[in-house]
């Protein structure tokens, strides 16, 4: 058991460092952080804008330089992916959250719903990841989102 | 719940801003995913093209070897070697020009010297419209654009007013398109809007040469506001690899030689670097430990004429890029310091290595955030200078800031070395559709540089992140194979190292990984990219035979043993180089003698190791009709990587 655990962390470990250095430009094993949420992100962890703050907390030097090391990264990482915090949305959790906000209950919501929800309450988006989201989401024709079909193509794509 | 607040379509309980931030959060990693892919997708483009930056400068020795011994024996004309009598050519050029007839069935442009607005307009036009600019109008372009070259230093020096600023713009690369969308949004050049191209305005792109015959024509009517500097793509021997060489010999067929070699000349004086308001130093690449500025004003910059031809003290001695102490080596004692301005050009005909250096620093290198100055392993040229190099040499010339190009970058521009190096690219699309946007600067004389960014569209329709990302990653992933797939033979050797049992056609993802690497040397993120280039096993190992299933290179000649076929393909672009350079004329034929020669010497320089006889017998195949000669291009275009299922 002890030498599992020991390889498995062994290749979470390697898996993080790939993903790091995917970013890490100059090769010196920092990254910009700014990329930091990105990383993060892209090893299947789902945190919200303030649990992700907090964790860009940990790994900062005492005097930010901008620059994130590796060094500092990779235990904390380590320790999120073998805790298994922030586990991705299931499809069917993601769908309820979508069906709360449709008040009327009639399968879609409007575009200026979306963006009144998505700009205005909880971590809300920028005005880049807004259109984003809207030219992918939005039925040019009934200028609704139908969030079932939607939820359903971007589990495809992936 | 809910239905009761104001606004009767939407609501703000507890359980509402809750699914909003649950939604936020998926769509952010949704987001990342996509972004990461992208970044690795542009990470296969950057490794592959400085990989192969990398082995054409590797070979640079052996092409000067070609150059001067084994084209000798077959060398007709006397083209080359005629540094002795400009002015005489000059005139013989003229009436050469004159005796090319331009049919009335011509509709293209018809240019008449001294050029005029009226000119650069209706070459804009007609370039929109797809039409060519006859052979002979290019030709006398060209030398009037020669004419004007020769007459500027090789540090241009510019000053900046409130009313006019200066917009530099870099890397075009052949991509029409975006020169005249900068055209469009930032109107055109003149005396009241000055502009600077920063270097690689050919190969790659398919509109190379209106690019040049468009920024040549604004040059002879606009000297004095609009400015050039040489690229390292400003070079013949890089663009018979890079595609500007084949441009150029399909669009003008017979007259395409002398436009080809008179281009060789014109680059040659394009202005080395240029200096803005006595504070901004602008070159194309960059700038190493050695640079000096006094030294680059004064040699006769028209000696050095393709990168690829290193000064002859340096190659005899076997001199490799990593040294430095080239002083030493040049032929010619060099005088410590001219006292009278006076210093003879004369008594340097030939171009020494300090100067080659000189040169190839300035064109080739990239800037780094840790301090020092290595070469640049990874481009096989210049070295990478960190914020230290910069600082020095801004203080020593009492420079504020260096502007560059040569890098792709996805904003097309980036602020490095603390505010002081800035990277403008302007080739939008530059690895494939949706790669990058491309930018411009504009300067006043407050020197803050000014940014636009733009990014030319074919669809009208707007694509979601998602559809551009798989265009990217689909095209990326693309070169990537085909580089696996001529390394076949040398890539399963090196998985079944680790395969012990040889049987179980399966490995780990470590093991894999280090294989990649090892045969490969991209340094890419090769776990992060196994699932998209093999099969794995449910225990996440890699099936790493599978990379190969859905390829194959198609030789020409089907008794062809497949290690040569490989090697074929993969040094496909360097002898297509070799073979244009034996072809003087330009007819895509080669003696069968010359085929096997080359062949033999690019195997011995290579130390590939395939047997005399199978390049004897490749030979003789592909000499079908049995006339002694070889359509080379025609060779070389029957080697390619199929995809066995058409997706």
């Amino acid at each position: 058991v002890f030498c599992f655990a020991e390889a498995l962390i062994a290749d979470i470990q390697k898996k993080i460092t790939e993903a790091f250095e995917v970013f890490d430009h100059e090769c010196n094993k920092t990254v910009d952080v700014r990329e930091i949420g990105t990383i993060i992100r892209s090893l299947g962890c789902c945190p919200s804008e303030s649990e992700l703050h907090d964790l860009l907390a940990e790994v900062e030097e005492e005097e930010p330089t901008g620059y994130i090391r590796l060094e500092k990264f990779l235990p904390m990482m380590t320790k999120v992916l073998m805790e298994r915090r922030y586990r991705p949305i299931p499809e069917d959790v993601l769908l309820r959250a979508f069906e709360v906000l449709d008040v009327n209950k009639c399968g879609h919501l409007t575009k200026e719903e979306l963006v009144k929800y998505m700009t205005e309450e909880g971590e809300p988006f920028t005005q880049e990841e807004m259109e984003e989201m809207l030219s992918a989401a939005v039925d040019p024709e009934t200028n609704t989102v139908r969030y079932k079909d939607y939820i359903t193509m971007m589990v495809v794509d992936e | 719940h809910g239905g009761s607040t104001a606004d009767r379509n939407t609501v703000n309980s507890p359980q509402a801003i809750k699914a909003a931030i649950l939604i936020q959060r998926w769509y952010r990693c949704y987001m990342a995913r996509l972004e990461m892919r992208r970044q690795y997708a542009l990470s296969i483009f950057q490794s592959i093209e400085y990989a192969e930056e990398q082995a054409q400068l590797q070979l640079s020795s052996f092409f000067t070897f070609m150059l001067d011994h084994f084209i000798h024996l077959n060398e007709t004309d006397k083209d080359n070697k005629k540094q002795g009598s400009p002015s005489g050519s000059d005139i013989q050029l003229l009436e050469y020009e004159q005796m090319i007839e331009v049919p009335d069935s011509y509709h293209g442009p018809r240019l008449s010297f001294p050029l005029t607005v009226a000119d650069t307009n209706s070459l804009l036009r007609a370039f929109k419209d797809q039409q060519q600019l006859h052979a002979r109008y290019v030709l006398q372009l060209l030398h009037e654009t020669k004419k004007v070259l020769k007459q500027l230093p090789n540090i241009i020096h510019l000053s900046t007013s409130y009313s006019k600023e200066i917009t530099i713009c870099g890397d075009l690369h052949g991509k029409l398109d975006d020169l005249l969308l900068i055209f469009y949004k930032n109107g055109l050049p003149s005396e009241e809007n000055p502009y600077l191209f920063n270097g690689d305005f050919v190969d790659r792109g398919k509109h190379s040469i209106e690019i040049l015959i468009i920024l040549f024509a604004f040059l002879l009517v606009y000297p004095n506001h609009l400015h050039l500097n040489r690229g390292n793509h400003e070079d013949y021997i890089m663009n018979l690899r890079y595609g500007f060489t084949k441009e150029v010999m399909n669009k003008y067929r017979s007259h395409g030689k002398k436009i080809v070699n008179l281009l060789q000349d014109v680059y040659s004086w394009l202005p080395l670097a240029t200096v803005i308001d006595s504070k901004v130093l602008i070159v194309h690449g960059g700038i190493s430990d050695t640079t000096d500025l006094d030294f680059l004003n004064l040699f006769k910059r028209n000696k050095m004429k393709s990168v690829l031809r290193p000064p002859k003290s340096s190659t005899e001695r076997n001199y490799d890029l990593e040294r430095s102490d080239f002083v030493e080596y040049s032929p010619v004692t060099r005088v410590k310091r001219c006292p009278s301005k006076v210093c003879t050009p004369r008594v340097h005909l030939e171009l020494t290595a300090k100067e080659w250096k000189q040169v190839v620093d300035i064109l080739w290198s990239d800037p780094k955030n840790q301090n020092g100055c290595t070469p640049n392993k990874v481009r096989g040229g210049g070295c990478y200078f960190g914020p230290d190099v910069t600082a020095r040499l801004l203080k020593r010339y009492n420079l504020k800031m260096l502007i560059r190009s040569h890098e792709c970058k996805q904003e097309g521009y980036e602020i490095s070395h603390d505010g002081k190096v800035i990277t403008i690219f302007s080739a939008s699309n530059y690895y494939e559709d949706g790669s990058n946007r491309g930018a411009y600067l504009k300067l006043n004389p407050d020197l803050i540089p000014r940014f636009v960014q733009y990014q030319v569209t074919k669809s009208t329709r707007k694509q979601t992140l998602h559809q551009r990302v798989s265009v990217v990653e689909w095209s990326a992933l693309k070169s990537l194979r085909e580089k696996l797939y001529c390394r076949r033979s040398e890539l399963i050797a090196a998985f079944q190292q680790y395969d012990h049992r040889k049987r179980g056609r399966r490995i780990s993802a470590t093991e894999w990984a280090s294989a990649m690497e090892s045969v490969l040397h991209l340094a890419l993120p090769w776990r992060t990219l196994r699932s998209r280039l093999v099969q794995l096993a449910p225990d996440g190992s890699v099936e790493y035979l599978s990379s190969f299933n859905d390829l194959e290179i198609e030789p020409p000649i089907k008794e062809v043993q497949p290690a040569l076929v490989e090697t074929l393909y993969r040094y496909r672009a360097d002898l297509e180089i070799i073979f244009n350079i034996i072809d003087k004329d330009h007819s895509g034929l080669i003696s069968i003698e010359e085929f096997r020669q080359t062949w033999k010497l690019f195997n011995s320089h290579l130390k590939i190791d395939i047997d005399d006889e199978s390049i004897d017998n490749l030979a003789r195949s592909i000499d079908v009709n049995k006339d002694g000669s070889i359509d080379f291009n025609e060779f070389l275009e029957a080697f390619h990587v199929v995809n066995k299922f058409k997706n």
